[in-house]
């Protein structure tokens, strides 16, 4: 087969989650008011502080702009009165049994390859399953909840564990503070909660895997961990969405506490509908993720492997508030045909001895445009704060973009920060290479990219890694050349 | 095993090699000499398949087939090797990772067994011995902060462990001090056997005191204008190229 068929068909070869699930669906009309955000509250049955965070976060909305001048992202407006604010599938599962569960949905992540069903389920790791922003199932939830560990829809939470969402909720994302994540407190509709006792170190992987099946209805998750003194526990996130020809809103809200010597590992491969070669379609993904190192020699560390979206617009942060706390941010970005990203992070260093780690790798190739955005902010408290910074972009092709802005603070004369970045290019001579040692062109793609990344890749754990590296392998081919 | 008839290829419109004419047989080795830019390396390259490439005309038989039609991967899984003039580098993929999976996926292809990390290991610990590397570049990333020798070196490890039937060696010489080149030159030389071929490229002759060729072919602006035993290497070196091109020129058989 000569290049150009190889390189043809693996262009067209079909986004593998891109199925849409036929399920009916109980939704409210389009559009935004009071009214509605006082049936959210109502149909989920929310205590009355839900519902003054809600009204909170809406009131403060309405007086926002959406954000616009800084990001490098073009996009048409949103018209956010032609959205669905709330939709769930009309069966509606008791959430103890998976029984009780309709069969289109578990076939779904039985596609997906989630299988929730106890037989098949993944050992080691306990997944919580959101379709259209409703928890749907949650697994292990027992042998968890032996652990003392607290793993299951915030919906749930809510309503067996309002003290605890009370106290949290909004810690690290408080309900102003910024469009997207005001608009998120307005509107969530799930999400995951999860909450690690102290000296409780989580016996196995909790994981959320996010899908998004409306077309019309926006997606607006609320996920809220809180790691209690000496806990420690390790997340995922996993995302996909079918093919539409129009754009879904995504305005996802992620929060991580921790406190004492605690430890949170929060892991993303988001894969949401990237949008056809023309750019038609795909997810806008403009999420909130923000951690808390609240307690002193406390930990959070984010590792995100983007590939999906039309528009990535996000940055996981730490607010490194206790003594010698720790945070650090691992991020693989790619970018193919008209894909936009527009991501990185923030470390604000409060706290005496706080520690961070940025290590960005963007992926840039087709004619898409790959942003690295980042901010280090040095508190006048934060004697002998460190961070290290580094930035590598690589290019593939000669019409994709790739961008480097960081933003450093310093207020303490102590601290020390250091950033390096460098750029690349997968270049033919290099393909050719590896094709000669008898590698296919994908192989020899594959292991370029995997090369490139591999400092974030080795953070991952290992099934999530060796998925990172095949979807990465996925989105790349027929790109080179 | 491996015969060029009447080779044409162009890069971007410019006709580089015109109607090269060249047959290798097992056992043989062959040396491939020439000024700057007479298209030594382009002739390694088009061999191999690099895409930059347009063949025009001509054949390229490998144990009788035409291979003009294959991929690189698919030229190099028949046996086919080409130590580059530049390696590149490969950062992030150990030097390791990368032999090993190399020689299973041409393994696979050929339809012999692959090998597991602990059975390759084995195995490329003695390919190392054969050009006196050491191990620990093997952990490394491919060619990353390799010193120019390194990288040749490990060229010729790449050549031991794969095993090729016909090897090109692309200006292998170019970048090593006196020591290194023989080591090289050693390694290549316990590698070649009767029943494989060998082509070096090469714009000194000096290689050519340690690598003893059968033949050795002049390359001129994209021709072989000259052919001979190794005698002939060693008047290249003396009288250079130019009186080459002049005595075809006299003889009215050069354009």
């Amino acid at each position: 087969m000569s290049d150009t068929q190889t390189i043809d068909k693996v262009v067209k070869q079909p986004y593998k989650y891109g199925f849409v699930t036929d399920i009916e669906y109980d939704e409210f009309p389009k559009g935004l008011n009071e009214d509605i955000i006082r049936a959210i509250s109502e149909i989920k049955n929310e205590p009355e502080f839900m519902l003054n965070f809600r009204l909170k976060a809406f009131r403060q909305w309405e007086k926002m702009k959406e954000p616009h001048h800084w990001a490098k992202l073009s996009y048409p407006p949103i018209d956010y009165q032609d959205i669905i604010y709330f939709s769930r599938p009309k069966t509606q599962p008791k959430k103890d049994s998976l029984d009780e569960v309709d069969p289109k949905l578990l076939e779904t992540y039985e596609k997906l390859g989630i299988p929730l069903s106890e037989q098949k389920m993944l050992s080691g790791v306990a997944v919580d399953a959101v379709f259209d922003s409703v928890s749907i199932a949650t697994t292990f939830k027992e042998k968890l909840a032996d652990a003392g560990v607290i793993f299951c829809s915030i919906s749930e939470a809510i309503q067996k564990h309002p003290e605890l969402v009370e106290k949290y909720l909004g810690m690290a994302v408080p309900y102003n503070d910024n469009f997207f994540a005001s608009l998120n407190s307005a509107v969530f509709s799930d999400g995951s909660f999860c909450y690690v006792p102290k000296d409780t170190i989580s016996p196995m992987e909790l994981s959320t895997y996010f899908r998004i099946n409306n077309q019309n209805s926006g997606q607006f998750e609320r996920t809220l961990i809180i790691a209690e003194e000496n806990s420690y526990v390790s997340y995922l996130e996993g995302c996909t969405a079918p093919q539409f020809d129009n754009n879904q809103l995504h305005a996802a809200v992620v929060e991580l506490i921790t406190m004492d010597n605690a430890e949170i590992k929060y892991s993303t491969v988001q894969n949401w509908y990237s949008g056809d070669e023309q750019g038609k379609g795909g997810v806008y993904n403009f999420v909130t993720k923000r951690g808390l190192a609240k307690g002193n020699n406390s930990k959070i560390s984010w590792t995100q492997v983007e590939t999906g979206s039309a528009i990535t617009w996000k940055y996981p942060s730490v607010i490194l508030k206790g003594d010698n706390s720790t945070g650090e941010f691992y991020s693989v970005a790619l970018t193919n045909n008209k894909q936009q990203a527009d991501t990185g992070t923030k470390m604000l260093h409060l706290g005496k001895n706080t520690r961070s780690t940025i290590i960005s790798k963007g992926i840039s190739a087709g004619e898409s445009n790959n942003s690295y955005r980042g901010l280090v902010r040095i508190g006048p408290k934060a004697n002998n704060a460190r961070n290290y910074s580094q930035c590598d972009s690589m290019l593939i092709g000669d019409r994709c973009g790739a961008h480097t802005f960081p933003y450093i603070e310093s207020k303490n004369n102590t601290a020390q920060v250091e950033h390096e970045a460098t750029t690349s290019r997968v270049g033919e001579d290099q393909i050719f290479y590896l094709q000669q040692r008898g590698l296919s062109e994908e192989d020899a793609v594959s292991m370029i990219i995997n090369g490139f990344c591999k400092e974030v890749f080795k953070e991952l754990p290992m099934e999530f890694a060796v998925e990172a590296v095949k979807l990465l392998g996925l989105k790349l081919e027929g790109s080179v050349g | 095993m491996l015969e060029i008839k009447n080779l044409h290829a162009n890069v971007e419109g410019t006709e580089i090699l015109k109607g090269i004419n060249l047959t290798v047989n097992a056992g043989e080795i062959h040396a491939i000499m020439g000024p700057n830019g007479s298209g030594k390396s382009t002739l390694a390259k088009v061999i191999a398949g690099h895409p930059a490439y347009e063949v025009t005309e001509g054949e390229v038989l490998f144990e009788g087939q035409n291979i003009l039609e294959l991929d690189p991967e698919e030229r190099a899984r028949l046996g086919l090797f080409l130590a580059f003039q530049y390696p590149v580098e490969v950062p992030g993929v150990s030097n390791s990772t990368f032999l090993r999976q190399a020689y299973n996926t041409i393994q696979e292809a050929q339809g012999k067994e692959d090998l597991d990390p602990l059975e390759f290991d084995d195995y490329v610990h003695e390919k190392l011995k054969l050009v006196d590397m050491d191990p620990e570049l093997l952990k490394r990333s491919v060619n990353a902060g390799f010193s120019g020798g390194e990288k040749k070196r490990n060229e010729i490890l790449q050549m031991a462990v794969l095993n090729p039937k016909m090897s090109i060696l692309d200006e292998t010489d170019s970048g090593l001090d006196i020591d290194a080149l023989r080591e090289v030159a050693n390694g290549i030389n316990k590698i070649a056997d009767e029943n494989k071929g060998v082509i070096v490229v090469t714009h000194y002759q000096r290689l050519l005191n340690y690598i003893i060729p059968d033949f050795v072919h002049v390359m001129v602006k994209g021709r072989i204008l000259k052919s001979g035993d190794k005698e002939l290497a060693l008047e290249l070196e003396e009288r250079g190229y130019d009186w080459i091109d002049e005595e075809l020129q006299v003889n009215g058989e050069a354009k």
